[in-house]
C-alpha cells in the first residue's frame, strides 16, 4: 500500500490503525509486549510486598507513616482523566481529525507532566524526611516500584511528544495511524498499573 | 497492496454518517465508562479513608482494582472490539501473563517469611 | 541488469550483513555467534574436565575454575543454545508458513545486534580483570560479594543480551500469529513453528522476571540498594526465587523447539505423518503451561516448608506426562515408517533414550527428600547435562545436517556426519552416565580439585576422555561444514522426502522467500502435493509486486550505545573513575538518538516489481526461471 495516499473522511478507513498489514502487525506486536510488561511489573509488585516495612533494626519509616492519601488521590484523578483524553484522541483518529486528536494528546501529555511532577515532589519530600534509596530494603523496592512506573510515564511523554511533532506538518495517515493507537495503548497501560499501584502500595499501605 | 491489506474505497455518505453516529455513541460509551472508574477510585479511597476493618477493605479494594483492570483492557484498549486483529488471540496472551502474575503474588507473600 | 543481479564486493557484502533485516541472513549471523560461543563455553568445559581429570590436579586454580564453571554455563544457556535455536527459528519459521519475512523485520536485526553485543561484552570481563565467578545462578548471598567487576559483567551483558531474547520472542510469536499464509490455519501449522511460538511465549513471560532480578542486582551492587542484605531488611531468597522463575522456563525454552527439530526429522525420514499431530501440540502448550509453575522446586533445600515443597514435587512430576506422551508419539511415528537411516535420523534415535534418561532422572530430583540427598552433587550435573545435551545438542547437531541444504544448498557429507554422531554419541554416555554414580558417591559439583582414595579418580578419568571425544565429535562436524563449501549445489527437497513448505522453495532461496504466496491444503502440504503428482504448491495470488522492508543501520547503532552505556554503569561505583558517568550518559544518548531518528524517518520499504522477479528467477535458475 502507498502509505503517501492523502486521504478525505470520506475514504479514511473505518480501523485506520489496522487498514494495513504493518498497523496490525503493530498493535498485535504490543499487545504481546504488553503481556510481558504484566509480568514485568508483577515481579516488582511482588519483591515489594515481600520487603514492605523492611528495614535495619529499630527502622521509624512504615507505610503508615510515610504515605498520605490526599496526594495519592491527586495523583489517581490526573493520571485517571489523562487515559480519558486519551480515547478522545483517538476517538478523533478515526473521525479523521487531525487537530482535534492533536489537541487531545495535548492535554494527556499536560496531564501526564502533572502526574510526573506530583511524583517527583513526593520522592523528594520522602528524600528529604531521611527515606532515602538506600535507607532500607523497603525504601529500595519502594522507589523500584513507583520508579519504575514513573521512568514509563516519562518515556510514554517523549513518546507522545514525538508522535506529535513528527506528524505536525504530515497528517493523519495509514503509516502513523497505527503509530498514535499504540502509543494510546502504552498510555492505558500506565494506567492499569497506576491502579494496582494506588491500591495495594498507598491505600493498603495506610491501613497497614 | 498486498492480501492483508484493506481496501481504500471512499464511503456513501450514508455509511459515513452511519460510522460517525456509531463513533459517538462508542465514545459516549467510554465516557459513562470513565465515570465508573471514577466512582470505583472514590469507593476505594473513601473505604480507606473511613477506616473499616482491613480484612473487609483489603479484598474489597482489590476487587474495585480489577473491575478497572478489565474496564481499561476491554474498553478504553478496545479488546472487546470484534474488529481488534485476533483479538482473542491477544486476550489470552494477556490473562495468561496476569496468571502467571498471581502466581508470583501468591508465592512472594507465602514462602518468602524470614 | 539491475541492481539485484550484480555481483557485489567484499566490503559491500559485508555491509549488506550488517544493516540486514532479512530473516535468512539473521539466521546465518546467529549460526556463526552462536557456534562461537559454543565452542569457546566447550573449550571452558573441556579445561575443567582436564582439571579434574585426576585428583589434587593443579591445571588450574581454584579461582579461575569458578570464572570456567560460570561462564560455561551462562554462555552455553544464553549465548550458544538459544542464538543457535534463534537461528533455526529465524530462518525456518517464515519459510514454513509461507511469509516473505518476520512481522519486524527491523526488530529482528536489533535483536540480534543487542544479544552479539551483551555476549561480546560478558566476555571481555576475561580481559578486563576477571569474569563472573558466582555460578550461572548466581545466588546474590554469594555474587554480592564477589570483588572486581565479574558480576557486574554478567549483570549488565545478560541485560543486554536478553532484551535482544526477548524482542525476538516477541517477534517470533506475533510472525507466527499473523503472517500465515492462507490456508496455513495454526492446526495446520508444522509441529516446528508450534514449539517455536510457545517457546516464544515462555521467553516472553520467563525473561522479565530475570529483567527484573538483574535491575536490584546491578542496584545492590552498583548504586547502594538493599534488596538482597539482610541487614537493611532485605532478602537473599528473593533473587532466587525471580531467578529460578526465569531459570526453569528456561530449559523448556531451549528444549521445546529442540522437541519440534526432531519433530521434523523423524516424519521426514518415516515417510509417515507425525503420530498424533494434535497431542504433540497439546503437549507442548501444556509443558510451556506447567513449566511456570515448578520453579521452587529448584530451591527444596532452601527451606520453603514441607507444604510448598510437596506442592512444587507433585508438579514437577506432573510434567513427566506431556513429555511422555511426545515420547511415544515419537517412536509411534517411527513404528512401521518405511525408515531411512539418515544422519539427522541417527541423531533422532539416539536422542530419543539419552533424553527419556536424562527426564527419569529429573523425576527422581522431583522427590523432595530425595532431592535433599542429590542437591549440589555430581548427580544434578549429569542429569541436566543429559536433558541439554541429549536433547538439546542432538536436536542442534541433527538439524544442522537435516536443514543445511536450507540454510547454504549444499548438503554435509553423510558418512562423515555418521562417524561425527559415534563419536559424539558415545563420547557423551561416557562423559555424562557416570557422573551420576559420582554424585551418588558423594562428590559435590562445583569444586575445582578433590582428594585421592574416595574411589573417584577413575570415575573422573574415565569422564574426562569422554570430554575430549566430544570435543573431537564438535570438530569434525565444523571440517564437515567446512568442507561443504566446496560441495556441489543440493538443490530443491534435496532428502526427497520433505514434507512442509520450506523444502517446496527452489534453491537457492531468493530474498523474497516465494514469488508466489502459497495456498496451504493440509499439514505437510508439499506431502499432499508430492503425492498428487505436483512438482510446484499451489499459489494463493499471481506473480505480482512484492513489498519488501530496507536495509537498516539503525539496530547495530542502538546496541551500540547501549554496549558503551554498559561500561559507564560497570565503573560507575569507583570512586578513582569519575568519567564513568560521562560514559554511561554518552552511552544513553546514542542509544535514544538512534531510536528517535528511527522514529521521526518515514521508512516505507521498497516495492520489487514483476520485472524485477523474473530477471532474479532468471538469475538464479537459469533461463525460462524455475518451473
Amino acid at each position: 500500500m502507498d502509505y503517501n495516499t492523502k486521504f478525505t473522511p470520506h475514504t479514511w478507513p473505518d480501523h485506520p490503525e489496522q487498514a494495513t498489514m504493518e498497523g496490525k502487525n503493530k498493535i498485535v506486536g504490543f499487545w504481546i509486549f504488553l503481556a510481558c510488561e504484566v509480568v514485568l511489573f508483577a515481579s516488582l509488585f511482588a519483591t515489594y510486598l515481600a520487603l514492605k516495612n523492611k528495614g535495619p533494626a529499630g527502622m521509624e519509616f512504615s507505610t503508615e507513616k510515610l504515605f498520605e492519601l490526599p496526594l495519592a488521590f491527586a495523583m489517581t484523578m490526573l493520571l485517571l482523566t489523562s487515559s480519558l483524553t486519551s480515547v478522545y484522541a483517538i476517538y478523533h483518529m478515526r473521525n479523521f481529525n487531525f487537530k482535534g486528536m492533536q489537541t487531545w494528546l495535548g492535554i494527556t501529555v499536560l496531564l501526564g507532566f502533572g502526574f510526573l511532577a506530583l511524583e517527583i515532589y513526593e520522592f523528594y519530600h520522602y528524600t528529604h524526611l531521611g527515606f532515602t534509596f538506600t535507607q532500607s530494603a523497603f525504601a529500595t523496592s519502594f522507589y523500584s516500584l513507583v520508579g519504575t512506573h514513573g521512568f514509563h510515564v516519562t518515556l510514554g511523554l517523549g513518546w507522545i511528544l514525538a508522535l506529535m511533532i513528527r506528524n505536525a506538518n504530515r497528517g493523519l495517515n495509514l503509516y502513523n495511524a497505527p503509530k498514535f493507537f499504540v502509543a494510546a495503548l502504552y498510555w492505558h497501560f500506565i494506567d492499569v498499573v497506576w491502579v494496582f499501584i494506588f491500591t495495594v502500595v498507598y491505600l493498603m499501605g495506610v491501613i497497614g | 497492496m498486498s492480501s492483508h491489506d484493506t481496501p481504500i474505497v471512499a464511503k456513501s455518505q450514508a455509511q459515513y454518517e452511519y460510522d460517525r453516529h456509531h463513533n459517538a455513541l462508542h465514545m459516549r460509551k467510554q465516557v459513562v465508562n470513565f465515570a465508573i472508574m471514577i466512582f470505583l477510585t472514590f469507593i476505594a479511597f473513601g473505604m480507606a479513608a473511613a477506616g473499616f476493618s482491613k480484612y473487609l477493605i483489603f479484598p474489597f479494594i482489590l476487587l474495585l482494582a480489577g473491575v478497572q483492570v478489565v474496564l481499561q483492557l476491554y474498553s478504553f484498549m478496545h479488546l472487546e472490539d470484534k474488529k481488534t486483529h485476533f483479538g482473542e488471540v491477544i486476550g489470552f496472551f494477556m490473562w495468561v501473563g496476569i496468571f502467571i502474575a498471581f502466581t508470583f503474588f501468591l508465592a512472594f507473600l507465602t514462602i518468602i517469611w524470614w | 541488469m539491475s541492481s539485484y543481479t550484480q555481483k557485489k564486493s567484499f566490503g559491500a557484502i559485508v555491509w549488506d550483513y550488517i544493516t540486514t533485516v532479512d530473516h535468512k541472513k539473521l539466521a546465518i549471523m546467529y549460526l556463526l555467534a552462536g557456534t562461537l560461543f559454543f565452542a569457546i563455553a566447550g573449550f571452558e568445559a573441556l579445561l575443567m574436565r582436564i582439571q579434574l581429570m585426576k585428583p589434587n590436579n593443579d591445571f588450574v586454580s581454584a579461582g579461575f575454575f569458578n570464572e570456567l564453571l560460570t561462564m560455561h554455563g551462562t554462555t552455553m544457556l544464553f549465548l550458544a543454545a538459544t542464538p543457535l535455536l534463534f537461528a533455526f527459528m529465524n530462518m525456518l519459521v517464515p519459510l514454513q508458513i509461507g511469509a516473505r519475512d518476520v512481522a519486524f523485520p527491523f526488530l529482528n536485526s536489533l535483536g540480534f545486534w543487542l544479544f552479539f553485543l551483551g555476549a561480546v561484552f560478558l566476555h571481555l570481563s576475561f580481559f578486563m580483570g576477571g569474569a563472573p565467578d558466582a555460578g550461572w545462578t548466581s545466588y546474590a548471598s554469594l555474587s554480592l560479594y564477589s570483588p572486581g567487576h565479574g558480576i557486574d559483567f554478567y549483570v549488565l551483558g545478560l541485560q543486554i543480551s536478553g532484551a535482544g531474547t526477548l524482542i525476538s520472542g516477541i517477534n517470533f510469536i506475533v510472525t507466527i500469529i499473523t503472517m500465515r499464509a492462507p490456508g496455513m490455519t495454526f492446526m495446520r501449522m508444522p509441529l516446528f513453528t508450534w514449539t517455536a511460538m510457545i517457546s516464544s511465549a515462555l521467553i516472553l513471560f520467563a525473561f522479565p522476571p530475570l529483567t527484573i532480578g538483574l535491575l536490584m542486582m546491578l542496584f545492590d551492587r552498583m548504586f547502594g540498594g538493599n534488596f538482597f542484605d539482610h541487614t537493611m531488611g532485605g532478602n537473599t531468597v528473593i533473587w532466587e526465587h525471580l531467578f529460578w522463575i526465569f531459570g526453569h522456563p528456561e530449559v523448556y525454552i531451549l528444549v521445546l523447539p529442540a522437541f519440534g527439530l526432531f519433530s521434523e526429522i523423524i516424519p521426514t525420514f518415516s515417510r509417515k505423518r507425525l503420530f498424533g499431530y494434535s497431542s504433540m501440540v497439546f503437549a507442548t502448550i501444556l509443558i510451556g503451561f506447567l513449566g511456570f509453575m515448578v520453579w521452587a522446586h529448584h530451591m527444596f533445600t532452601t527451606g520453603l516448608g514441607p507444604t510448598a515443597n510437596a506442592i512444587f514435587a507433585v508438579a514437577t512430576m506432573a510434567i513427566g506426562v506431556p513429555t511422555g506422551m511426545k515420547v511415544f508419539n515419537w517412536i509411534l511415528t517411527i513404528w512401521g515408517g518405511s525408515i531411512k537411516v539418515t544422519t539427522p535420523m541417527l541423531y533422532a534415535l539416539g536422542f530419543i533414550p539419552s533424553f527419556v534418561a536424562g527426564g527419569v532422572t529429573g523425576v527422581m530430583q522431583a522427590a523432595a527428600p530425595l532431592d535433599y540427598q542429590l542437591h549440589d552433587s555430581y548427580f544434578i550435573v549429569a542429569h541436566f547435562h543429559y536433558v541439554i545435551v541429549g536433547g538439546i545438542v542432538t536436536a542442534l547437531f541433527g538439524s544442522a545436517h537435516f536443514y543445511w541444504p536450507i540454510f547454504f544448498n549444499r548438503m554435509l557429507n553423510e558418512t562423515l556426519g555418521k562417524i561425527t554422531f559415534w563419536v559424539f554419541f558415545i563420547g557423551f554416555h561416557l562423559t555424562f552416565f557416570i557422573q551420576h554414580f559420582l554424585g551418588l558417591m558423594g562428590m559435590p559439583r562445583r569444586v575445582f580439585t578433590y582428594m585421592e582414595g574416595q574411589g573417584w579418580d577413575n570415575f573422573n578419568l574415565i569422564s574426562t576422555i569422554g570430554a575430549l571425544m566430544m570435543g573431537v565429535g564438535v570438530i569434525l562436524l565444523v571440517i564437515n561444514c567446512l568442507l561443504s563449501i566446496k560441495g556441489e549445489p543440493a538443490g530443491r527437497d534435496p532428502w526427497g522426502d520433505g514434507r512442509t513448505l520450506e523444502w517446496s522453495i527452489p534453491q537457492p532461496i531468493p530474498f523474497y522467500n516465494f514469488r508466489q504466496t502459497p495456498l496451504v491444503r493440509g499439514l505437510d502440504t508439499w506431502w499432499i502435493e508430492k503425492q498428487e503428482g505436483n512438482t510446484e504448491v499451489t499459489f494463493a495470488e499471481p506473480v505480482g509486486d512484492v513489498h519488501m522492508p530496507n536495509n537498516s543501520a539503525i539496530p547495530v547503532v542502538i546496541s551500540l550505545g547501549m554496549f558503551i552505556a554498559a561500561f559507564g554503569a560497570l565503573y560507575n561505583p569507583d570512586a578513582d573513575k569519575p568519567w564513568s558517568i560521562y560514559i554511561l550518559i554518552i552511552g544513553l544518548a546514542i542509544t535514544f538518538g538512534a531510536m528517535l531518528t528511527r522514529s521521526l524517518k518515514d521508512d516505507h520499504g521498497f516495492h520489487l516489481h514483476k520485472e524485477d522477479i523474473l530477471e532474479i528467477e532468471e538469475h538464479l535458475y537459469g533461463k525460462g526461471g524455475n518451473k
